[in-house]
């Protein structure tokens, strides 16, 4: 019998460590012999801690745990063999829906195989591909399989990854270089880190093909300082593969040498452009250049680069090992495979999901996730981060890729989806992305630097419900300026959300302006709180206001004082009989 | 979590594991930081020396990137997530919570030196949003209660 618990950033968070140590004393107690392994990211977050056991080739998902039902799991399942039903996601004899619809190649071994254990993601057929490509293949064959692949790059701008290579290889040089982008800024965002947390050998195995591919033999996995279970996954990984000789020098025994080194990021969203990212790399701050030169002619410490998102990277040993067409024919004509999303934010079932390109974004978003949580309706679903922007719901049924998402004003973007409902104001969504975006340029261009905290103003100024037309259509021209004039991907995308609830929820602006109203209420300046004639008095919401706003006796009435209030929302929360409301 | 006081002794033994380069400039910041809680003007200058490059040139990669810090920090950190998916669920009220319980804005440490709190773009986690990190504990699910259990929790254990 064998026993996963699902053991990433998520899991963890959710109380995999505590779980594990139940599950270790309790199996000890009992004596069974089992093979208990952590595995990365299951998928599905939102039944997070997650146990799956496998009994006699049947598997079974037990999630949402609590202390007990882990002591239950062991008592029933292990001694009785009688599966504990209470806790079980499915039945094991039915297919759990949010699954059907999916398609596993980068998320193949995430949540199955034990990502500390290098022989886990051997047993499954890993570095097969690297054995062949340098058994059997000249470097020529390998960029002809990943260009027919139609394999495209997965950190949102979707250049050809085959043609990207070929570039490299086409440049020579005495040294050249890979690079692994693993800077993962989207706020939203967390497919890179499960990649990297579930599976470190794929993205490995992927480099090492790339660099032979191109002609480098040494890399860099440029990774968020704030993923340290992550880094440290890939450094075992790294040693472990060096061991085994599968990086290092002369590779199962050929004259191909290749070295990886890990680099941690230091907060910065802007490295996330590959310029930027390569200064980083080279000790400066991190900020663009103009291209060209191409990283592929000019690249970290000026010799030729191959970079590619972690993404990308994970997808290239399948593609070997089952061939371009069998990946090219997964996806749509011009972009081949899946491709991973984080779906979260108001949805039921959140989480880690792949799908071919081409599904559309209702299959995603209700077939898969569930559709919304709770009673209100979907409003907007934002792709691509603060590079992105929110489709409404005419466009649930746009295909997802690269070309289609670009027309409706959204982007493919890294794989951020978070799912938006009534319950949230497209003005205040427009003011958050900005805000961020602004915040983190980095300086150099004038337009994205000012221009950015220009658009911020505006919309704070729209959140209050200040502002007039003539102003909005000063922001629309300033944000094509901004777009036409900035360096970098960041400042040259930095206005698609603002652009998007413009076109998509401009009745929302019409009233934030026009009517002083948020029908969100979300934007505090405009809102307001009261206490209706339900309130029983219990001085709750009294001893909870930030501000002493509130005044009332035990038993009576409670009143807040509108010139004090905040609008925090606290008394809002804390009611226990729902008699605080917001217009 | 524990942090080291920085001395000569340190600073050697640091500077030794790197090799005397621009591309070494980060990863040392970062484990002084780590070591230290912070960077303090000395050791800035002490690796400006080690690496031959203007002190105002550490500077100006330390103060580029978020991670770094110039002035100590409390012994527990907190840093609130205000990615997307927490922004949609509330996390403007987790931070409300957070300054009120603690009586410091965000940026800030409190007097008595246990808890620094901060604003942090994306700790992806997202399927569990509103979260929170403490030290290198994610925090879940939130709200008000929950985010007042979490910091008397520490208080309880500093005691």
């Amino acid at each position: 019998m064998k026993i996963m618990l699902g053991y990433a950033s998520c899991g963890i968070a959710a109380g995999a460590a505590e779980v594990e140590e139940v599950l270790k004393k309790e199996i000890n107690k009992s004596g069974i012999e089992v093979d208990y392994r952590r595995v990365g990211c299951v998928g599905m977050c939102h039944n997070e801690p997650i146990i799956e056991i496998e009994d006699d080739g049947v598997r079974y998902t037990y999630g949402n745990l609590e202390i007990e039902d882990v002591k239950k799991i062991v008592e029933e399942h292990l001694k009785k063999r009688e599966p504990y039903r209470k806790k079980l996601v499915v039945p094991p004899e039915q297919e759990y829906d949010y699954f059907s619809k999916q398609k596993k190649i980068v998320l193949q071994n995430s949540g199955v195989i034990d990502p500390e254990d290098i022989d886990d993601y051997i047993q499954k057929g890993g570095y097969d591909a690297l054995q062949r490509v340098l058994n059997e293949m000249e470097p020529g064959d390998v960029i002809e399989e990943i260009k027919n692949s139609k394999l495209r790059g997965r950190g949102g701008a979707g250049f050809p990854t085959g043609l990207k290579w070929q570039f490299a290889a086409d440049t020579p040089s005495d040294k050249k270089y890979i690079i692994c982008n693993a800077d993962e800024g989207d706020p939203g965002a967390f497919m890179d880190r499960s990649v990297l947390e579930g599976d470190p050998h794929a993205v490995l195995e992927g480099m090492a093909i790339g660099a032979f591919a191109t002609g480098a033999d040494e890399a860099y996995i440029y990774c968020r300082a704030e993923y340290p279970l992550a880094i440290r996954r890939l450094n075992i990984g790294i040693k472990q593969a060096e061991q085994r000789g599968y990086l290092g020098d002369n590779i199962l025994g050929t004259d191909f040498s290749f070295h990886v080194h890990v680099k941690e990021g230091a907060g910065a969203f802007v490295c996330g452009e590959e310029t930027a990212l390569m200064h980083s790399v080279e000790g400066e701050r991190g900020m663009p250049r103009p291209r060209p030169p191409f990283p592929a002619q000019k690249g970290l410490f000026g010799k030729p680069t191959n970079i590619n998102n972690v993404e990308t990277w994970a997808n290239v040993p399948w593609i070997i090992n089952n061939g371009a067409e069998a990946y090219h024919s997964i996806g749509t004509e011009k972009s081949g495979g899946t491709k991973v999303f984080a779906l979260a934010g108001k949805i039921r079932r959140g989480g880690l999901v792949e799908v071919p390109l081409g599904t559309t974004l209702r299959e995603v978003i209700f077939d898969i996730g569930g559709g919304i949580e709770g009673e209100a309706k979907f409003k907007a679903v934002q792709l691509g981060g603060p590079s992105g922007g929110c489709l409404p719901e005419e466009y649930l049924d746009t295909p997802v890729d690269y070309e289609t998402l670009t027309e409706a004003g959204a982007i493919m973007g890294s794989g951020g989806m978070v799912v938006m409902d009534e319950n949230d104001c497209m003005v205040n969504v427009a003011h958050y992305f900005l805000d961020f975006t602004q915040k983190e340029s980095c300086g150099k261009c004038t337009f994205c630097r000012v221009g950015t905290k220009r658009l911020l103003e505006m919309l704070e100024r729209f959140s209050k419900g200040e502002g007039s037309e003539e102003e909005i259509e000063r922001l629309r021209s300033l944000a094509s300026k901004i777009k036409s004039y900035s360096l970098c991907g960041l400042g040259q995308t930095a206005p698609n959300p603002v652009l998007t609830t413009l076109r998509y929820f401009y009745e929302e602006y019409d009233e934030h302006i026009k009517d002083q109203h948020c029908r969100a209420r979300i934007c505090r300046p405009i809102i307001t709180y009261t206490i209706t004639d339900d309130c029983v008095g219990c001085t709750r919401c009294v001893e909870e206001c930030p501000a002493d706003s509130i005044q009332g006796e035990k038993g009576s009435k409670h009143v807040i004082q509108q010139g004090m209030c905040v609008k925090c929302g606290a008394c809002f929360e804390v009611c226990p009989v729902k008699a605080v409301e917001v217009e | 979590m524990k942090r080291e006081k920085h001395s000569k002794a340190t600073m050697e033994e640091i500077k030794s594991k790197y090799p005397p380069q621009k591309s070494s400039l980060i990863p040392l910041l970062q484990e002084c930081q780590n070591r230290f809680g912070y960077l303090p003007k000395m050791v800035m200058e002490d690796i400006a020396n080690f690496l031959n490059m203007p002190s105002s040139k550490v500077y100006g990669v330390a103060t580029f990137y978020a991670q770094f810090r110039l002035e100590p920090l409390g012994e527990h950190t907190i840093k609130v997530c205000h990615g997307t998916a927490c922004h949609v669920k509330g996390a403007d009220r987790v931070n409300d919570s957070i300054e009120s319980v603690l009586n410091i804005k965000s940026g800030e440490t409190t007097d008595d030196g246990l808890f620094t709190f901060e604003r942090v773009a994306c700790l992806g986690c997202c399927s569990l949003a509103p979260v929170m990190m403490v030290d290198d504990t994610v925090y879940g699910d939130l709200d008000r209660e929950k985010v007042k259990k979490v910091i008397n929790r520490f208080r309880g254990d500093s005691e």
